[in-house]
């Protein structure tokens, strides 16, 4: 397992977020991870970014448990991710934001060829033919190619978990697909996917598996081939559907 | 050009070298009209000046007051090339004017009762700028007071220090031939042709390096044509400039003699060097349109936001200083007035004017000399048709007000027809 996560839990004050969470994602495959808002979902990212360090459980990449306190230690281990508003610059062009914070230098002079060829590749190995000019400023590119250039940001680094908050949630149908078609295309070059999204369509159409948060823990971890529409939504609002799920769903744990 | 530069394939005939000028053309209509509007309102204003100004008055065109117009401009776009760095990152510093007043008078201090050597006074001028930029910053950044009221204060408390410092306002003259030259003196005649020269050379080496580079790498690149028109109107213009300011420009010649490149434009030229590669060329740089752009975003990837914010504190004081040095040389005294009355709103004016944005993200050290430009055109040109100083204010107000607008309406056009 690339990522396994066992018994996390983290607590804001008196307020327990995650509670003894378990998720383990491979490489090559998206999992993804859904839950109605105040789940836990974007505290789960975070504590795997290094935003917020876990109070109790484990992180353990390729095996081996890991103290990851900041980004940068996340980053170091290949964890990359994309939020939701993107965190690109408006005033930067397409190279300057992909190399934000990690620029190629030539002693104190930017190495700008470097990085724009860089940049070029890296665009070149998602298959990406929607950004032709890779010097135009991020403000005029549509949401679309925002977001893609946000993707390529993150796998620029020798990343190997990409974790990707609500990517198409701001998109239209068209553009949804073609950031769907780019996540596919992550996990194919054997990258693990971390998938956060409200919208069930697009869990399905990407989704290898589909891991569901409840009020801070984790209801179930599904393989979305054997998963339907319903189940999965009735995990996200009641934690329970049939037999999976959360066995003592009223705040008190079984 | 040598026969051994691989050569792209739109530039192999003539017709597609035609064609790759006329693309290359087209891609710059577009940015104008998408609102990246760079350096031309500026440009257009500094002509349209010029052809009116020079209309109404035939001194306006003289050779001697082309060489008067550097004198009295390089102050405030001093100032101004500072500045840009504080109004990139989204701020603002309303103390710049005073703090350039402050330094000064240290720097007459020290050369006249410290009796200091002129390098010394200059020094100690600019570390005063350098101190007041960290504390300034220091305050913005970790107490989180906005920079518009810590700036405020500064410019109030500023005033009283200049007043302390000058022993209850007297006025000190400065003695110093070499202090005194720096907005006084001019150059000999070979040595701006010999500026000239490197000048010229040094940007072409550095414009044909990076064209092959980019080329030899298969990047994205401009037409050869563009490059070589580029260098050539950079040769021509510092060429016209030099030859103009080569002429005799006395109204006595017998009397004294009064030739050759003023020295300040040389110091503005060497501080447009430094700060633009400063800007465009190194990671600091980058870091500052980051933060002035998303400081979120910046923070994110791992850019020490506070560090870049409050050096860019420190390079706006610091040039404000050199601000400072650069008045009280061509005034060769130094006065409670120095760096006071409408000499900061001038420099934000200069800045806004060339193009810098005051909601951050934007601006270029060359909108500060542009915009410098435009201000001092301003000024020389009313009061040499006789404009009372009340119209001169009212028409530099208008002018910001304008390019205030022109900047709101670029963003508006950006928004407008950028994102879909």
């Amino acid at each position: 397992m690339l990522l396994e996560l066992s018994r996390v839990s983290k607590s804001f004050g008196p307020v327990e977020v995650l509670s003894e969470v378990d998720l383990a994602i491979d490489a090559g495959e998206v999992c993804a991870l859904v839950g109605d808002n105040g789940a836990g979902k974007s505290t789960l990212v975070k504590c795997i970014a290094g935003i917020h360090t876990v109070d109790g459980g484990t992180v353990a990449v390729d095996g081996r448990s890991r103290d990851i306190s900041g980004p940068r230690d996340a980053a170091a281990l290949g964890i990359e991710v994309v939020y939701q508003d993107l965190a690109l610059c408006d005033n930067l062009d397409v190279v300057e934001n992909m190399f934000l914070g990690r620029e190629k230098l030539h002693g104190v002079v930017l190495d700008d060829d470097a990085m724009e060829q860089l940049a070029a590749e890296t665009l070149d190995s998602l298959a990406v033919r929607t950004i032709r000019n890779l010097r135009q400023n991020v403000a005029s590119l549509s949401g679309g190619q925002r977001q893609t250039v946000a993707i390529a940001k993150a796998v620029l680094w020798n990343s190997r978990l990409v974790i990707l908050d609500e990517p198409t949630a701001a998109l239209g149908v068209a553009q949804t697909r073609q950031v769907l078609e780019l996540i596919r295309r992550l996990a194919d070059q054997g990258l693990a996917v971390l998938y956060i999204s409200h919208n069930l369509n697009d869990v399905f159409a990407v989704a290898d598996r589909i891991a569901a948060l409840y009020l801070g823990r984790m209801a179930a971890v599904l393989d979305a081939a054997d998963a339907t529409q319903s189940q999965v939504v009735e995990l996200i609002t009641s934690g329970r559907s049939g037999e999976v799920g959360l066995t003592e769903t009223n705040g008190v744990r079984p | 050009m040598s026969t051994d530069v691989q050569n792209p394939p739109e530039t192999r005939s003539e017709a597609g070298a035609a064609r790759a000028v006329a693309a290359h053309f087209r891609d710059y209509l577009a940015k104008v009209r998408g609102g990246e509007v760079g350096a031309l309102p500026a440009v257009t204003g500094i002509i349209a000046l010029c052809v009116v100004f020079g209309a109404a008055d035939p001194v306006f065109l003289s050779v001697g007051n082309l060489a008067n117009l550097f004198g009295q401009g390089a102050a405030v776009a001093c100032i101004a090339m500072g500045l840009v760095f504080v109004l990139i990152i989204g701020e603002i510093d309303l103390s710049a004017g005073y703090a350039s007043g402050v330094c000064a008078a240290l720097m007459a201090v020290a050369l006249t009762e410290w009796g200091m050597p002129w390098p010394v006074a200059i020094g100690v001028a600019i570390a005063a700028g350098v101190a007041i930029g960290l504390l300034l910053g220091a305050i913005v950044v970790k107490l989180g007071i906005p920079s518009f009221v810590v700036t405020l204060a500064a410019f109030l408390a500023f005033q009283g220090i200049v007043l302390i410092i000058l022993d209850k306002g007297a006025n000190i003259s400065i003695n110093n031939e070499t202090v005194k030259a720096i907005a006084g003196g001019n150059l000999e005649r070979w040595q701006g042709w010999t500026l000239l020269v490197v000048t010229v050379a040094a940007y072409a080496a550095l414009q044909l390096s990076r064209w092959r580079r980019r080329v030899g790498r298969g990047l994205v690149h401009e037409p050869f044509a563009v490059v070589c028109a580029r260098i050539a109107a950079l040769a021509a213009l510092l060429a016209a400039t030099v030859f103009l300011l080569n002429l005799e420009r006395s109204a006595n010649p017998q009397l004294v003699s009064l030739t050759g490149v003023p020295v300040v434009v040389v110091v503005l030229g060497a501080l447009f060097v430094l700060w633009s590669f400063v800007l465009h060329r190194t990671r600091f740089g980058r870091h500052l349109y980051a933060v002035g752009g998303n400081a979120e975003a910046a923070l994110r990837a791992g850019v020490a936001v506070d560090r870049v914010r409050i050096a860019a504190f420190v390079i706006c004081s610091a040039m404000a200083a050199v601000g400072g040095i650069v008045a009280a040389s061509r005034a060769a005294s130094v006065d409670p007035n120095t760096g006071g009355s409408n000499v900061l709103l001038l420099s934000v004016g200069a800045a806004v004017i060339g193009g810098a944005s005051l909601f951050g993200g934007k601006g270029t050290v060359r909108a500060a000399l542009l915009g410098g430009a435009v201000v001092a055109i301003i000024n020389n040109g009313m009061g040499l048709m006789g404009l009372d100083a009340g119209v001169r204010f009212g028409v530099t107000g208008a002018v910001l007000l304008l390019a205030a607008g022109v900047d709101a309406m670029s963003r508006g056009r950006g928004a407008l027809f950028g994102r879909h």
